[in-house]
């Protein structure tokens, strides 16, 4: 620390701090001390996808392959913005993706054995979520086992009470249309764009609100240049995705046509069934993003989770419950796992001993770390979540297009989940070795 | 000089630990507009005197008066409903919080459900400013990105955020270079001068002779003397740390071999 800097600096008057020019310096100031984000992973998406384009344009860039991208994504996403909550303790959930497949097991067998409503089976199997959190939760918080021993012995345990729940080697389909349709079906073209213009609307609303409320209390917030360019450049990239998800998929034969299909599925037509819109899966991770997102950063138990995360006794002595707010983490964690089992049985139109086994969990660790979520704690965001997931899922898409050996897969998600680790941890060096 | 009412009195505290006496019969006072420095050799029993006070632990035995009446202390929350706020030496912020979030850490404003940070962001900055802070460049910077000094006036702003009385400061120059040394005596100055009651715990004695308006000596557990700054002088002071008395003052040298041999 030199004297210079420890020679008064008035604090900035209020007002705005400048324009876009303004903005993009101080966020290249943020990065160069280690506030690197989601940059790096944004900037691997645009290298992965602009290389599957070059490589396998035909069949990579098309918009098929899109809505099919997000279809395998989607469980890996859901598990791994539950996930955030708990990397952002400094704890890991090795179990979450047999949680997701117990979870499912249990709606799968209230469907079928016990012929319950789907909403009924459907809460039990959230609230089986619940519960495993509950108790990892407590083994965690109160008997005070490293969280990496207890989730491992849940992944073990948790198979095993898969196994139980749907009986040996079995595979249990699922009946229920509503269950089958969120991950099957798409949303009409025009609720796409309704969708798309709510989306942004709220954004563009909300973010302005909060503008608004800062300059009326006469502190310095970001400038309305900078806001219009946010609300832009998120208007145009979303657009271009509901564009696409709204393109025709369907590959229509000579003499057929492609028309609407409202009924259930596999019910017979005259038509080849129109395959276009907004995936309905995409409005559940959407609703998540948002609720998750006003818990970690608008709620005082969300300010907790990060203090805990990048200072337990800092957060202890200033009287934040550590053990209730770990515990708390936890069940978010499991009960998202059992979201994400409600996606993959929906996916799959079944549920077996493999739903949410293989690499579904090291993917959703590998998404929320790819993402910018830090495995040291303290520093994370749901969104992150959102964007791993793609790195991850446009490799696992785009990868078999190349190779057919699914060897190279592995080895390059393991790779990239090693590049982003190591990201994280000379990130985390850099910012505390920079005194900016 | 004549001292003002105390604002905390301590009389004839004791505390043990299993076997070991840490504190025997110890007097303290903290006045208001004052900054009492307490002294002591490491093992003295100031860690143990700052904790009873906070409500860390509880003090065996004697009594505890707050503001003239006696308090019940048993937990950090009693000691912060009376107005007594600690800052550790470790200081107690969370890097990946930025200063708004730490100052209000545990103790958020909300608007219902949601946290009010416009209300938090402006009493942050008029505390700051109550201090005349001029040395962050933000209320919204990362505490990972402070240096020392300014971390110490961030745990120091945050102890003064919620009209406490009595700021216990542990340490607060032990890590700092000579400019930010000086900063934060500074500002320790500037709290007492505010008119709140501050405990200084310092080894240095440059930094207790600069700022403190009395000088409390605890040796073996025992208060040596609780004596005005200005009548004492630098070597009676360490005389009173390293053997507990210094001519008329300290310990009576029967009490003293006693409490050795004990």
């Amino acid at each position: 620390m030199s004297a210079t800097q420890v020679t008064d600096v008035d604090i900035p008057e209020a007002g705005d701090t400048g324009g876009i020019g303004q903005a993009l310096r101080d966020y290249f100031v943020r990065v160069k001390g280690g506030e690197v984000g989601s940059l790096p992973a944004v900037a691997g998406l645009i290298v992965l996808i602009a290389l599957f384009s070059v490589l396998q344009g035909t069949t990579f860039f098309t918009a098929l392959n899109f809505a099919n991208l997000i279809n395998q994504g989607t469980a890996v996403i859901v598990l791994a913005m539950g996930l955030v909550f708990v990397l952002l303790l400094g704890e890991i959930d090795l179990s979450a993706g047999f949680a997701a497949g117990t979870a499912a097991a249990v709606l799968a067998v209230g469907l079928t054995k016990y012929g319950l409503p789907w909403p009924v089976a459907l809460i039990a199997c959230l609230l089986t979520g619940t519960v495993i959190g509950l108790l990892l939760g407590l083994l965690v918080a109160k008997l005070g086992i490293p969280s990496f021993v207890v989730t491992l012995a849940a992944f073990l345990g948790l198979q095993g009470v898969m196994l139980l729940i749907i009986g040996e080697g079995g595979t249990i389909g699922i009946q229920s249309d509503f269950l089958l349709a969120i991950m099957n079906r798409n949303m009409p073209v025009w609720a796409g764009w309704l969708l798309w213009a709510l989306v942004i609307l709220g954004y563009a609303g909300v973010t302005f609100r909060a503008i608004r409320a800062r300059k009326a209390a006469g502190l310095s917030g970001s400038s309305a240049s900078v806001w219009a360019a946010k609300v832009v450049s998120l208007a145009i990239l979303l657009g271009i995705a509901v564009y696409l998800l709204n393109g025709q998929r369907q590959i229509v034969r000579a003499g057929k046509q492609a028309c609407v299909v409202m009924g259930p599925p596999n019910e017979p037509v005259g038509c080849i069934p129109t395959l276009q819109g907004v995936p309905w899966a995409v409005l559940v991770v959407l609703l998540l993003l948002v609720g998750l997102t006003f818990v970690l950063s608008r709620t005082s138990f969300g300010r907790h989770v990060y203090a805990v995360g990048g200072n337990t006794e800092a957060a202890r002595r200033a009287g934040i419950k550590v053990s209730s707010i770990k515990i708390t983490c936890f069940m978010i964690c499991s009960t998202m796992a059992a979201v994400a089992g409600v996606l993959l049985a929906s996916r799959d139109n079944s549920v077996s001993p493999t739903t949410g086994g293989a690499q579904t969990l090291l993917f959703a660790v590998g998404a929320a770390v790819i993402g910018g979520t830090s495995l040291f704690g303290g520093r994370g965001r749901v969104i992150d979540a959102i964007i791993g997931g793609l790195v991850v899922a446009v490799i696992a898409n785009g990868l078999p297009l190349i190779t057919s050996q699914s060897g190279i897969q592995y080895v390059v998600t393991g790779g990239v989940l090693l590049v982003a680790a190591s990201v994280d941890a000379l990130s985390r060096r850099r910012s505390s070795a920079s005194g900016r | 000089m004549t001292n003002p009412a105390p604002i905390l009195e301590l009389r004839g505290v004791n505390k043990s630990f299993g076997a070991v006496h840490v504190l025997r019969g110890v007097d303290f006072n903290a006045y208001p507009g004052q900054v009492s420095a307490l002294v002591g050799d490491n093992g003295a029993g100031k860690s143990t005197l700052i904790k009873g006070v906070a409500g860390i632990h509880s003090f065996d035995s004697g009594e505890y008066l707050f503001e003239g009446t006696p308090a019940n202390v048993h937990a950090p929350r009693q000691a912060n409903a009376l107005g007594i706020e600690v800052v550790y030496q470790d200081l107690a912020l969370c890097d990946n919080l930025d200063v708004v979030h730490n100052m209000f850490l545990g103790r958020e404003e909300k608007a219902g459900l949601i946290l009010d940070e416009i209300t938090m962001e402006r009493r942050a900055k008029e505390t700051l400013a109550g201090l005349s802070v001029r040395t962050l460049k933000s209320v919204r910077q990362q505490v990972s990105s402070l240096s020392g000094g300014q971390r110490q006036t961030v745990a120091i702003a945050r102890a003064v955020l919620w009209n406490s009385k009595l700021v216990i400061l542990d340490e607060p120059t032990a890590a700092l270079g000579v400019a930010q040394t000086e900063q934060v005596l500074k500002l320790v100055r500037r709290l007492a001068d505010n008119g709140l009651a501050v405990i200084l715990i310092s080894h240095n004695m440059n930094d207790v002779f600069q700022v403190a308006d009395n000088i409390a000596c605890l040796y073996l557990g025992m208060m040596a003397a609780q004596v005005h700054t200005k009548d004492v002088t630098h070597g009676q002071v360490v005389e009173l740390i390293t053997s507990g008395r210094s001519g008329d003052l300290g310990v009576q040298p029967e009490i003293l071999s006693n409490g050795a041999v004990a």
